[in-house]
């Protein structure tokens, strides 16, 4: 039977919705054990949020100054100890850029191969993922002797319920930390916007927004609607907005219900990121542009002008 | 100081993947490759380097068939000093990968060993944690500005929450985001030049790496398509559509 160990996504001191995501995943493995590893400088609250998610066994959280400010050379031994004395058959993380930085460090030191980006389950060591910026899907198939390390695409997985009762229980380790790494800083883009990677609304803009200032009519509607707000590659390289608000292969894979795109051509690789998506809308002046390929429903038109012609419709 | 940096030959950015009919692979015969673009973000942070008196010395270091070599001659063009070219028809898988990469480093002794930070035909994005992982140095991934002072780094990380900024001691293993830079158009004149620089041939076995335990890939399949769906000619339309659906 598998025995599989998460290892919690978390911000500000709040568990990552992405972790719930992961939990699903896990579910498909078919497993009596999902175990969650919270590693933080005080993960009480983190792992009380995880011991509630649906199908969660235990919680545990090590708690450690160096832990603060989660950094992959830091966070490694630790899960590789936490991995091997509770002999897990299966260690996930969202595919989120801590699991990306991270899960790879930790199979590389445990001297396993990692699957990147699980997005379906056939079997507890055969997956599918997607290669080629989601344009190719393969069936991969992993030893079954070792540990597998891996990462959950989260736009395939919904949310574990909440209706779970874990234990928690608080865990340490005894293993040597690097000193190597050092963290100094991290510039966080405040917004009270929803999260643009939970959001089941999403508005995003591309570089036929023209500015930064322009960029104020998408945040308007999306506030109008209640939605997250992403961007281009195109919008980001030009600096209408922070890096990350970019959706696409390289930045954030989302997959709301509703994905408005304003702008926006649909280069492969920005596709990639919304494939998911229950239904997309796209609003551009080029009628050739690629985004129209895959939108539900298409409007020609200049952004300029639809866009408060929307906010009178929609009030 | 010295840097390394590895580069990797990919399907061009801009073809679109044709998934051969008995699932067991794209096409790749006959379709244009380049190198994998964040490599060449990650050649290019070197020259700066080299530019700015920091890099004395740049070297390219590919895995791949004989092919591969026009990937590393591009990384010459651009300014490497000179290339080692590891020969395998193999696919090689990350973890091999980083066996090789620690044992070019081991050799080598880079301050800085730069990578792209993922490939665009696989996607893993593996590659550059695993080697430092192996080297046991720090790691620093998804680089949108590096700083250097002596014998530490700084580094400015794309992460999901916004710039992070660490503090590494070097030798470490740095990956190139998107936006670290804009790798330069090789000119003429350069091309010519590189056919002149060495690339040095090696093979696995040359290196003492033997390839680790390997994911096996039994199908590659299209994905899901999107149907293309309606196009409506007014906002009031759309909104009307969009409530129709509940979405509104």
């Amino acid at each position: 039977m598998s025995k599989i160990l998460i290892v919690a996504d978390y911000l500000n001191g709040t568990l990552n919705a992405s972790t719930a995501r992961a939990v699903t995943c896990a579910k498909d493995i078919g497993t009596d054990t999902i175990d969650v590893l919270v590693l933080s400088d005080d993960g009480a609250a983190i792992a009380a949020e995880a011991a509630k998610l649906d199908g969660v066994t235990k919680v545990m959280h090590v708690d450690n100054a160096a832990n603060a400010h989660p950094m992959a050379a830091t966070l490694t031994p630790q899960i590789v100890a936490a991995a091997e004395q509770g002999e897990y058959t299966h260690v996930l993380c969202p595919n989120t850029t801590y699991g990306k930085d991270l899960m790879p460090r930790v199979a590389a030191k445990m001297d396993v191969a990692m699957v990147t980006d699980i997005m379906a389950v056939h079997g507890p060591y055969e997956f599918e993922r997607p290669i080629y910026a989601g344009n190719a899907i393969i069936t991969v198939k992993a030893p079954e002797n070792q540990v597998l390390v891996g990462s959950v695409r989260c736009a395939s997985y919904a949310e574990a319920g909440d209706g779970g009762s874990a234990e928690v229980e608080a865990l340490s380790l005894d293993v040597e930390l690097p000193s190597h790494t050092r963290f100094v800083g991290l510039e966080q883009h405040k917004t009270d916007r929803p999260d643009l990677q939970t959001a089941p609304k999403v508005v995003t803009g591309g570089r036929g927004v023209g500015s930064e200032e322009n960029f104020k009519i998408i945040y308007d509607l999306a506030d109008k609607m209640g939605a997250g707000v992403g961007a281009s590659r195109a919008a980001v390289d030009a600096g209408f907005v922070p890096n990350d608000m970019q959706v696409g292969q390289t930045g954030k894979i989302i997959a709301p219900e509703l994905y408005m795109c304003f702008g926006i051509s649909g280069a492969i690789q920005h596709l990639a990121g919304i494939k998911d998506a229950g239904t997309i809308v796209a609003i551009n002046k080029d009628e050739e542009a690629p985004i129209f390929e895959v939108a539900d429903i298409g409007l020609v038109g200049d952004l300029f002008k639809v866009i408060p012609e929307l906010q009178e419709k929609i009030g | 100081m010295k840097v390394l940096v590895s580069i990797k030959r990919a399907i061009d950015y801009n073809v679109r993947i044709q998934i051969k009919p008995d699932g067991s692979g794209v096409v790749e015969n006959g379709v244009k490759h380049s190198m994998n673009p964040f490599d060449e973000i990650a050649v290019e942070q070197a020259m700066k380097w080299k530019e700015s008196g920091d890099a004395e010395e740049v070297v390219a270091v590919t895995i791949g068939p004989d092919a591969a070599k026009e990937q590393l001659r591009s990384a010459l063009a651009f300014g490497c000093d000179r290339a080692i070219h590891i020969k395998t028809d193999e696919p090689i898988q990350p973890l091999t990968a980083a066996r090789v990469f620690k044992a070019i480093a081991d050799k080598e002794q880079p301050k800085v060993f730069l990578m792209g930070k993922q490939a665009i035909d696989d996607d893993s994005n593996q590659t550059g944690q695993m080697t430092s992982a192996l080297l046991n140095w720090p790691q620093a991934t998804f680089a949108s500005v590096i700083e250097l002072s002596g014998e530490t780094a700084k580094v400015t990380r794309e992460i999901d929450a916004g710039l992070e900024t660490l503090e590494v001691d070097l030798p470490a293993v740095i990956t190139a985001d998107l936006r670290l830079n804009e790798p330069r158009y090789l000119k003429l004149p350069d091309i010519m030049k590189a056919k002149k620089k060495p690339i040095e041939d090696m093979s696995l076995e040359d290196l003492g790496v033997s390839a680790a335990a390997l994911l096996e890939t039994t199908k590659t399949a299209p994905p899901p398509t999107r149907e293309a769906g309606v196009k409506v000619e007014s906002a009031d339309e759309l909104v009307a559509k969009l409530k129709e659906k509940g979405l509104l």
